[in-house]
């Protein structure tokens, strides 16, 4: 497929036939892994996702057709999951980004004199990585159950009424989503802003800038790669996640996200047509909105 | 818990944006407190980030029955009777083989990709460029139910295979952008060297190129194999009836988690921070090494 290109450009001269082959050997395991267990599963989605029952067939068996009313059927089902995907995704973004730049500012530029000091501080920010996605999630569950220490306090203090909970909200669904992505904003975010050059922030206020302007017009712009790379890291598994939603963990039926339908539908109802065009529409808004977001921002070369 | 607010930490990012913006008539009391905010506030929001980290290592501890909900009183039992709860050890292995075997299948491929997007030129690059970008861009629910959808048509049967093949997927690209800025920073002035002293291709590569790109393919192995090993949802998806950690975890999580559960994952998020230090200690020490040789 793609490989063609190398043909032609391998005719010109001697020496670049022999380079563009040793690129194709280089390039040909990698890429045709990719194209087996990457693009071709995404078109075997998007067969699936026209699939028509078969009428002969037990529940589960599907054949090949062009049933359009999967997507609409879907649509028409959970549109409030996937809205909810997205409004949980914005604002769990939103609040990662707002929580873990001052902590990366303060690691890559003000901790610059100490190096170990860095260094600790980096090993504490990805050292919920070393233990489990799920425990992490599930000891916040604990933590935060009706017999837990905050529920107990929020009621004594009468913030929350005596029947209130906090598992199974919006609340603590947003709050597992922002807790587990903070490591990924504040990585990228900290690896931009450990490269920041001090010497523009000193010319902002030698120009007398206020702290403020100099922060929104100087350091904010400088950072941008890490804040697009960071906000993006976190957007696209949030939207996609269905474990923060789940029942056994922060959600209830409530708090169900596109995730958990797609979960449900090809898992356990063997409706995989539905599962297959919710699959679809999630891929399809999260790629529009990045693209749209990207080419706003200004960042073309992510890889 | 996010009780730390944010809005004042960002103040005093802002405020300390300059070493110049700090203005000599200023009261010297006031200016120590503005500068003890952010670093205050990030050991705040560090602490925050550990608590379930230190919930899950205590409760490893508790003396609890079925369910580890109540603190029930400190033993060691848990630790010494890890493989007693049924299929756990299984489980934990299963993500083991799964881990190393997706790890080197992912750092191989993905490192032939760097070094090709690195050191030549060729006409698919953007093409190339986007299919690597894609599988980091789509979410994993979309990534599992395609790869399910997949193994559904060609009536795969679900298992330790089709997971390896999973989760060596979405570790190449991780891979091709770890090792990709090794391999742009390597002079290739270097294996001109090489070449120039009648070094056989292979020879420059194994004893020139390959050591300089270590540490980017060190790096990238074990952000693959923590890819692979925390992965669920994908796992989910592509395993069938074989459990991994992560699966054993969502499956009790039902009905309880036993305590050894976090017997593991602490004894593995003790190994890891290890690791991980032991790594800083030795490359600052390396480092302060070179400094000595440099006049």
């Amino acid at each position: 497929m793609a490989f063609t290109a190398f043909s032609s450009q391998a005719a010109v001269e001697q020496a670049p036939r022999k380079r563009s082959f040793i690129a194709l050997v280089l390039l040909l395991p990698g890429i045709a892994y990719l194209l087996l267990f990457f693009l071709a599963p995404l078109i075997s989605l998007v067969i699936t996702s026209f699939q028509a029952p078969d009428l002969y067939g037990d529940i589960g068996d599907y054949v090949t057709a062009f049933r359009w009313e999967n997507y609409t059927d879907a649509i028409g089902e959970y549109w409030p999951l996937i809205l909810r995907a997205f409004g949980f995704a914005v604002v769990a973004t939103v609040l990662a980004l707002v929580i873990s730049y001052p902590i990366a500012y303060f690691i890559g530029v003000k901790a610059r004199r100490w190096p170990l000091l860095q260094s600790l501080m980096l090993t504490l920010v990805i050292a919920p990585f070393f233990i489990s996605f799920l425990l992490r999630t599930l000891a916040w569950k604990q933590i935060m159950s009706d017999e837990g220490p905050i529920v107990q306090f929020l009621k004594s203090v009468a913030i929350l009424p005596s029947d209130g909970h906090l598992t199974g909200t919006t609340f603590s669904v947003i709050f597992g989503l922002t807790y587990n992505f903070i490591p990924f904003m504040t990585l990228p975010l900290y690896a931009t802003l450990e490269r920041l050059d001090v010497r523009y922030l000193e010319a902002g206020a030698d120009l007398y800038a206020s702290p403020w302007t100099t922060f929104r017009k100087v350091t904010i712009p400088l950072s941008m790669p890490g804040i697009v790379s960071g906000t993006l890291l976190t957007f696209i598994p949030a939207a996609g996640d269905y474990i923060n939603a789940s029942r056994d963990f922060l959600g209830s039926t409530s708090t169900a996200m596109v995730g958990n339908a797609i979960e449900a539908n090809f898992l356990v109802l063997q409706n995989y047509p539905a599962a297959a065009a919710l699959s679809i529409v999630l891929m399809a808004v999260i790629l529009v909105i990045v693209g749209l977001y990207v080419r706003r921002a200004g960042t073309e070369d992510l890889i | 818990m996010s009780g730390v607010t944010p809005a004042r930490g960002l103040d005093e990012a802002m405020f300390d944006a300059g070493p110049a913006s700090g203005s000599p008539s200023r009261p010297g009391r006031r200016i120590r407190f503005r500068g003890l905010g952010l670093p205050i506030y990030t050991v705040l929001a560090l602490l925050f980030l550990l608590i379930p980290i230190a919930y899950t290592f205590v409760f490893s501890f508790n003396d609890s029955g079925k369910l580890n909900i109540a603190w029930q009183g400190f033993t060691f039992d848990k630790w010494t009777s890890v493989c007693s709860v049924q299929g756990l050890c299984e489980s934990f292995g299963n993500s083991i083989i799964v881990g190393l075997t997706a790890t080197v299948l992912a750092t191989a491929l993905g490192t032939l990709i760097a070094i090709a997007l690195v050191r030549y030129r060729f006409k698919a690059r953007s093409a190339i460029s986007l299919l690597l970008f894609l599988p980091m861009a789509t979410p994993e629910v979309v990534l599992g139910a395609g790869l399910a959808a997949q193994f559904l048509t060609l009536g795969t049967e679900k298992g330790l295979l089709t997971i390896i093949l999973a989760h060596t997927m979405f570790c190449i690209s991780f891979v091709v952008v770890t090792v990709k800025a090794r391999v742009a920073s390597l002079d290739p002035a270097l294996e001109e060297a090489g070449r120039d002293l009648y070094g056989s291709p292979s020879q420059v590569f194994w004893r020139i190129t390959f050591p300089l790109l270590l540490p980017g393919i060190a790096a990238a192995a074990l952000l693959s194999f923590a890819l692979s090993f925390d992965d669920f949802i994908i796992t989910n998806f592509n395993s069938g009836s074989v459990d991994t950690f992560p699966k054993f975890i969502y499956i009790a999580a039902a009905r309880g988690i036993p305590a050894q559960v976090n017997v593991i994952a602490s004894a593995v998020f003790l190994l890891a921070l290890v690791l991980v230090v032991v790594a800083q200690v030795s490359r600052a020490a390396r480092a302060k090494r070179l400094a000595k040789l440099l006049p």
